[in-house]
């Protein structure tokens, strides 16, 4: 909306004001993920700019992080602890998850409201009572300490953002397409696979990037049901802030943001494609 | 219509059955299948989830250690009332000497030792002490020998203790839990005045919640007005900074406000090179509220800014128009107009901000030090270092249901079934 040929003075300064305000907003919503970029260069052990780095000298940069980063064994076993439990944690709560979504967008769904209430406890009930609940209740099954534990309970709080972006994808969906492909002579399962899904796999993926990063970046959980074994890289980096703070952490967020980067550029592209698909917006 | 041919009144399907019944068991049908596809989420949820929180909040009212440690003594008191002002009889004594040498051996008599000083200091040791002894007493006049292990042992209140504690429902960890206490009498108190934490801590964390909500209505308003004001290519591509944030690790977002606030960090050098301090006047700006406060508004602030956005973008801009058209000033226009159609995403957004934060952790337990930690960092304490599992389930069980009712709220702003996410 710019601004009328015929503004008021007074129009035209708040107009202005309006502006600067927003981006002091913005830049507070978005500086601290860049202010650490540089400083996870820095050659010296410090978390702030020095001397060096703030005359652009050359000597002031390092990557010496990085390569801390890449040698430590430590750090290494916490990547692979992040990936191996996101991945297969993500992969149970999405099939669980579209299943749900599937059955509770059917008009004829009874008690649907209770459900899904229950269903979404998971995203709204604090952290730390999720935690400590299944730190009790999962020693006790002997499930504690274990891969599959901290998989299982990463799949309980993953679900919620499944079940919610593949209902959102049903709202819009056309229950006529499916008597379509049946009087076609389509089975049931080939109208699941070739009809359904191509049209929900745009939320089943963006509810699964949900719960990836649910999983990928939770912390609390891990610290209580996991052991040293299942060690992570929120743990590592959890830790690490807590005792010594070392600028390898600043080097293993900007990792982070780099992935956080990537995952919304493709769930950017989703909702475009699946807008397109819908009819929502021209082009 | 060959085989449902119109015997009656009643229509028929063609196998004779009565359409009615027949739609009635097809609908049931549909239904069930519906059924079964949430099913297994359901039963994931309730064995993974539910049951583990439903498991732990029972702790909070569960008390059978004195039960179970002491069972020939718990029985023995029976026919004991404290408010008789009598010791009681030889065959306590005589049971409790059988009890306490089996804990000791079988090791359980310190966790009772330390679950009866929560509610009197002086009983771990009492009971420690007793354990040592206990094994090498004649089995003559119980009473004289544990009387001259302890003297504690002939006060009555430590006997009303035990019968009381030997319920297996307390109500001990709730009154705890809200800075009260059972006196030497049995009666509710409120704890000494230098014990009374949770109920301020309670208060604190709301407070301190619903000041960062406030400041996330305050910041996102204009973001999430620009957002819906500006034409689609451009508020595209401004809506990547509200969802970068939203999408960066938790952890990464606290680090970043730790290199910016710390004494030594960005903000006060930039301020010290400034010369608005000096070096050597530079400002505590993490570990206490400031910190939570600013760190814990950046990661909500995404929260209130998409659901306020999706409410605006759906107010007419003509509304607008017509109040300027009738003569209102743009304040007016926006006061009376605008603002009161925007009250459901102010709600929406506000009471998600309020869940969220209420039950936060991590960031308080890093940058909020003393006075900026919250009730849940206590309930973590609780669980791992001071083990006194009871008053951490009694403050769970307060938090959620305090977290429940915002959610019932929220329930009946947005319904759970529009939730959107991002």
């Amino acid at each position: 909306m710019s601004l009328p040929p015929y503004a008021s003075p007074l129009e035209r300064t708040w107009y202005y004001s309006f502006r600067v305000i927003c981006g002091a907003i913005f830049v507070f919503l978005i500086g601290p993920i860049f202010v650490i970029l540089p400083l996870s260069f820095n050659a010296q052990p410090y978390f702030n700019f020095t001397p060096e780095m703030m005359s652009l000298d050359p000597v002031g940069y390092s990557l010496r992080w990085y390569k801390d980063f890449w040698t430590d064994e430590s750090w290494g076993q916490a990547v692979r602890n992040s990936f191996f439990i996101a991945v297969f944690a993500t992969m149970i709560s999405t099939f669980l998850g579209t299943l749900a979504a599937l059955g509770l967008s059917r008009p004829e769904m009874p008690y649907r409201s209770p459900l899904m209430a229950l269903l979404i406890s998971p995203m709204i009930v604090p952290l730390i009572i999720s935690a400590a609940g299944m730190y009790f209740f999962y020693s006790r099954i002997g499930l504690a300490s274990t891969h599959l534990g901290v998989i299982l309970a990463h799949a309980a709080l993953g679900t919620p953002f499944v079940v919610i972006t593949v209902t959102a994808t049903l709202v819009g969906f056309d229950n006529t397409l499916i008597r379509a492909s049946q009087s076609l002579g389509a089975t049931p399962t080939t109208t699941f696979f070739k009809v359904i899904v191509p049209l929900i796999l745009p939320g089943v993926i963006s509810g699964g990037l949900f719960a990836f990063i649910t999983s990928f970046d939770e912390v609390v959980v891990v610290l209580f049901v996991g052991s040293v074994d299942q060690r992570t890289i929120p743990w590592a980096m959890f830790s690490g802030i807590r005792e010594q703070i070392s600028p390898t952490i600043l080097a293993v967020a900007t990792i982070l943001v780099m992935i956080s980067i990537s995952l919304l550029a493709t769930l950017e592209l989703l909702r475009r494609r699946s807008e397109r698909l819908r009819g929502l917006s021209p082009g | 219509m060959s085989g449902g041919a119109v015997s009656n009144d009643l229509l028929t399907t063609a196998d004779g059955t009565p359409l009615k019944v027949s739609l009635q068991r097809a609908l049931r049908r549909s239904r069930i299948r519906a059924f079964l596809l949430v099913a297994p989420l359901l039963v994931f949820i309730a064995l993974f989830f539910v049951v583990p929180i439903i498991d732990m909040l029972y702790r909070s009212v569960e008390n059978t250690i004195v039960e179970k440690v002491l069972p020939n003594t718990v029985v023995a008191l029976e026919s004991w009332s404290p408010s008789s002002d009598e010791m009681p009889p030889e065959v306590v004594f005589a049971a409790l000497n059988k009890d306490v040498v089996k804990g000791f051996k079988d090791k359980t008599l310190g966790r009772l030792a330390r679950r009866l000083n929560y509610d009197k200091p002086g009983m771990s040791s009492l009971f420690r002490k007793s354990g040592r002894r206990a094994k090498r007493m004649k089995d003559v006049d119980f009473q004289g020998q544990f009387l001259k292990v302890d003297k504690k042992w002939g006060d009555i209140t430590t006997w009303a203790l035990i019968k009381r504690e030997s319920d297996p429902v307390t109500a001990s960890y709730f009154l705890a839990a809200v800075d009260m206490r059972y006196n030497e009498n049995g009666e509710m108190t409120s704890q000494p005045e230098e014990r009374q934490i949770y109920v301020n801590l309670f208060i604190r964390t709301i407070a301190m919640s619903a000041g960062i909500t406030l400041i996330c209505v305050i910041l996102g308003y204009p973001i999430a007005y620009l957002l819906s004001i500006l034409p689609m290519r451009t508020s595209s591509l401004l809506m990547i900074l509200v969802l970068l944030p939203f999408w960066t690790s938790l952890l990464v977002r606290t680090t970043s406000w730790i290199a910016l606030l710390q004494t030594q960090g960005i903000l006060n050098d930039l301020m010290v090179l400034v010369g608005i301090l000096s070096d050597d006047g530079r400002v505590q700006l993490i570990h206490n509220k400031i910190g939570t406060f600013v760190a814990m508004t950046h990661i909500l602030l995404p929260f209130m800014i998409l659901p306020l956005y999706s409410v605006m973008k759906t107010i007419p801009p003509s509304y607008m128009r017509a109040a300027r058209s009738m003569g209102a000033s743009p304040a007016l226009a926006f006061y009376r107009v605008y603002m009161p159609n925007t009250i459901p995403g102010v709600g929406a957004g506000g009471v998600l901000v309020f869940i969220l934060a209420i039950g936060y952790y991590i960031t308080p337990a890093l940058v909020g030090g003393q006075s900026g930690t919250f009730i849940s960092n206590f309930i973590a304490d609780h669980v791992s270092t001071t083990l006194n599992w009871g008053l951490a389930a009694a403050l769970g069980v307060l938090l959620l249901t305090l977290v429940l009712f915002m959610y019932s709220l929220y329930d009946k702003i947005v319904g759970i079934n529009n939730m959107k996410l991002g």
